[in-house]
C-alpha cells in the first residue's frame, strides 16, 4: 500500500488548517426535490426539518417543474440514460443539436456548443480563442472558473477594478500592441448581485477594437425583458461576441453549460476545446428537459416577470426592515453583515426559524465583507417572502443590527 | 535606488488594487496577499507589471503568494534578477 502514514498525516494537517480557518464546508442532506420549500436533515442525524430555501440558483423555479420532469422522463424513455461517449465519437444525438440551435435562437447568437458544465466552457474557451500575442482583460471579480480558464490560456492577463470603466479603458490603452484583446466579465456578479455595465463595455470594445465575452450563468433565463440575459438588459444584443452560460441554474438546474457566440469561435471550440473534447456528452435526459425549459421561457415571460416582482418586493421590504442590502436589480440579494462570525451566527439562527441561507466570508468575498447571500426564485410565493423578511427582522433585532450602518456593525462585532 | 523601487511598487499597488476612497495604509511591510488587498488572481497582473517595468522574467515557481506578500518580499525576489 502506497498510502503512507506520512501522506495521511499531511492531508490531515491540511484538513485541520481548513477547519481552524473556519473554512470547512459541510453538506446538508436534502430529502425532497429542489423547490422553495425543502426538507433538510442538518446536522446529519438530526430530525428532518421543513425549511424555505433562499440559497438555490433555482431562479425560475423550473428545477422540479412538472412539465420539465415529464420531458426528462420522456427523454429517458426515448433516448436512454447515457451515451457512453464523448460528443465527437458517438455521443451526439439529434436532440443535442436541436438544443444548441434553440439556445442560439433564444440568446440571439450565431451558434452554440454544449459543454458538461459552464465551468468547463470557461475552462476551454480562452485557450481556444487566444494565444501569447493576445490579451485577456478581465473584471477582477469574475467567477473562479473564468480565472482557471484564463490560467490555461497563453494570452497575457490584465484585470481591471470591478466595474471600473476608466480602469478598463487604461488597460485597453496599455494593450494596443496586442493582436486581439478580449474583455472578460460576468453578467451578474455572483456574490454582489450587481449587473455588468455591458453597454459601456461594448462602447469601449468598439472604440479600441476589442472582443467581449460574458459569463451569463446568473442571468440567462431571467435578466432582460425576455430573460435573454445581460446583453438584452443593457441593450447590446448583437454586440457581445461570446456568452458562456449554464443549464445548471435557471434553465432547469440539472447540469451542462455552453459557449454561444460568433460561429467561427464556437466551431473552433468544437474542434479544440479540451473540456468539450475529452468529457462525456451531456446526458439525453438533461437535453430533453432543457429543450422543454427553453420552449417554456421562449413562449412566456411569466416566470421571469414573477421573479422580477418577487425580487423588487423582497428588496424593498428588507430595506424597510432596516437590513443592509447591496443595491441592484438581480435576484441575488446580499445581506451585509461584515463580520464572518456574525454572518455564520445569523445564518444558523435563520435556519432555526425555518429559513435556509448560508453565510459567506473571506476568502470567498473580500476581508470585512461577510454577508448572507439570499437568492429569490419565481417559486417563492408572497407568503414565503414575508416569512423570510419576518425571520431576518427577528434575528436582526436579536443582534441589534437593524438600521445600522457598516461602521456601527463593525464597532459592535469587529471586522 | 531601492527606495525608489519601493515607492514605485507601493504607488502601483495603491492605484491598481485600492478603491479611490480607501483609507488603507500601504507600506513596505503591509501584507498584500494574506490581507486580501491583492488576491491571487490579481497577483498575476502585479507580476506582469514588475516584469515589464524591470524587463525581467520572474519564473512562475518563484512567484508564490508568500514571495509577493509584501513590497519588501517583492524587492527580495526582484534583486535575484535585476540590480536595484
Amino acid at each position: 500500500m502506497a498510502y503512507s502514514g506520512k501522506a495521511r498525516e499531511f492531508y490531515n494537517i491540511e484538513l485541520d488548517g481548513i477547519r481552524q480557518g473556519g473554512l470547512f464546508k459541510e453538506e446538508r442532506y436534502i430529502k425532497s426535490p429542489q423547490a422553495a420549500t425543502i426538507r433538510v436533515e442538518y446536522p446529519p442525524g438530526a430530525p428532518t426539518k421543513e425549511v424555505l430555501n433562499f440559497c438555490a440558483n433555482n431562479y425560475l423555479g423550473l428545477s422540479s417543474h412538472p412539465e420539465v420532469v415529464a420531458a426528462a422522463r420522456k427523454g429517458l424513455e426515448e433516448r436512454g440514460y447515457g451515451m457512453s461517449s464523448v460528443r465527437f465519437i458517438c455521443g451526439t444525438q439529434d436532440i443535442h443539436r436541436i438544443l444548441e440551435n434553440k439556445l442560439s435562437e433564444f440568446l440571439g447568437m450565431e451558434d452554440t456548443l454544449l459543454f458538461p458544465s459552464c465551468m468547463e466552457a470557461n475552462a476551454g474557451l480562452f485557450e481556444v480563442m487566444l494565444d501569447k500575442n493576445d490579451a485577456m482583460i478581465a473584471d477582477r471579480l469574475v467567477h473562479a472558473s473564468i480565472v482557471d480558464g484564463m490560467r490555461l490560456s497563453k494570452a497575457q492577463l490584465y484585470n481591471f477594478k470591478h466595474s471600473d470603466m476608466a480602469h478598463l479603458e487604461e488597460k485597453l490603452q496599455e494593450t494596443q500592441n496586442c493582436r486581439f484583446r478580449l474583455i472578460i466579465t460576468d453578467g451578474v456578479f455572483s456574490m454582489d448581485g450587481d449587473i455588468v455595465k455591458l453597454d459601456k463595455i461594448c462602447e469601449l470594445a468598439e472604440k479600441y477594437d476589442a472582443m467581449v465575452m460574458v459569463d451569463d450563468s446568473h442571468a440567462t433565463g431571467f435578466i432582460g425583458k425576455h430573460g435573454k440575459g445581460t446583453h438584452e438588459y443593457c441593450g447590446v444584443m448583437g454586440k457581445v461576441d461570446v456568452i458562456t452560460t449554464t443549464l445548471g441554474k435557471a434553465l432547469g438546474g440539472a447540469a451542462g453549460g455552453c459557449v454561444s457566440g460568433r460561429k467561427e469561435i464556437v466551431e473552433l471550440c468544437r474542434q479544440r476545446a479540451r473540456p468539450y473534447l475529452f468529457s462525456n456528452t451531456v446526458p439525453p435526459v438533461v437535453i430533453a428537459a432543457t429543450i422543454k425549459v427553453v420552449d417554456l421561457i421562449s413562449q412566456s415571460t411569466a416566470r421571469r416577470d414573477k421573479l422580477e416582482a418577487n425580487t423588487k418586493y423582497f428588496r424593498e421590504k428588507m430595506i424597510q426592515a432596516g437590513l443592509d442590502i447591496k443595491k441592484g436589480d438581480s435576484p441575488i440579494v446580499p445581506v451585509m453583515l461584515y463580520n464572518a462570525k456574525l454572518a455564520q451566527d445569523v445564518a444558523r439562527d435563520l435556519y432555526a426559524e425555518g429559513i435556509y441561507v448560508v453565510g459567506f466570508f473571506f476568502p470567498v468575498v473580500p476581508q470585512g465583507q461577510a454577508r448572507i447571500r439570499t437568492q429569490i426564485s419565481a417559486d417563492h410565493e408572497r407568503g414565503h417572502l414575508d416569512k423570510a423578511i419576518a425571520a431576518f427582522t427577528k434575528i436582526g433585532e436579536k443582534y441589534k443590527i437593524l438600521g445600522k450602518k457598516k461602521d456601527e456593525v463593525v464597532a459592535m462585532y469587529g471586522i | 535606488m531601492a527606495d525608489d523601487v519601493k515607492k514605485l511598487i507601493i504607488d502601483y499597488v495603491k492605484k491598481e488594487y485600492l478603491e479611490e476612497d480607501s483609507t488603507q495604509e500601504v507600506n513596505e511591510n503591509t501584507k498584500l496577499i494574506s490581507s486580501g488587498i491583492v488576491d491571487s488572481f490579481s497577483m498575476v497582473s502585479l507580476k506582469m507589471f514588475l516584469e515589464r517595468k524591470f524587463n525581467v522574467k520572474i519564473p512562475d515557481e518563484k512567484a508564490t503568494p508568500e514571495a509577493f506578500d509584501s513590497v519588501n518580499n517583492i524587492i527580495k525576489i526582484l534583486k535575484e534578477y535585476v540590480t536595484i
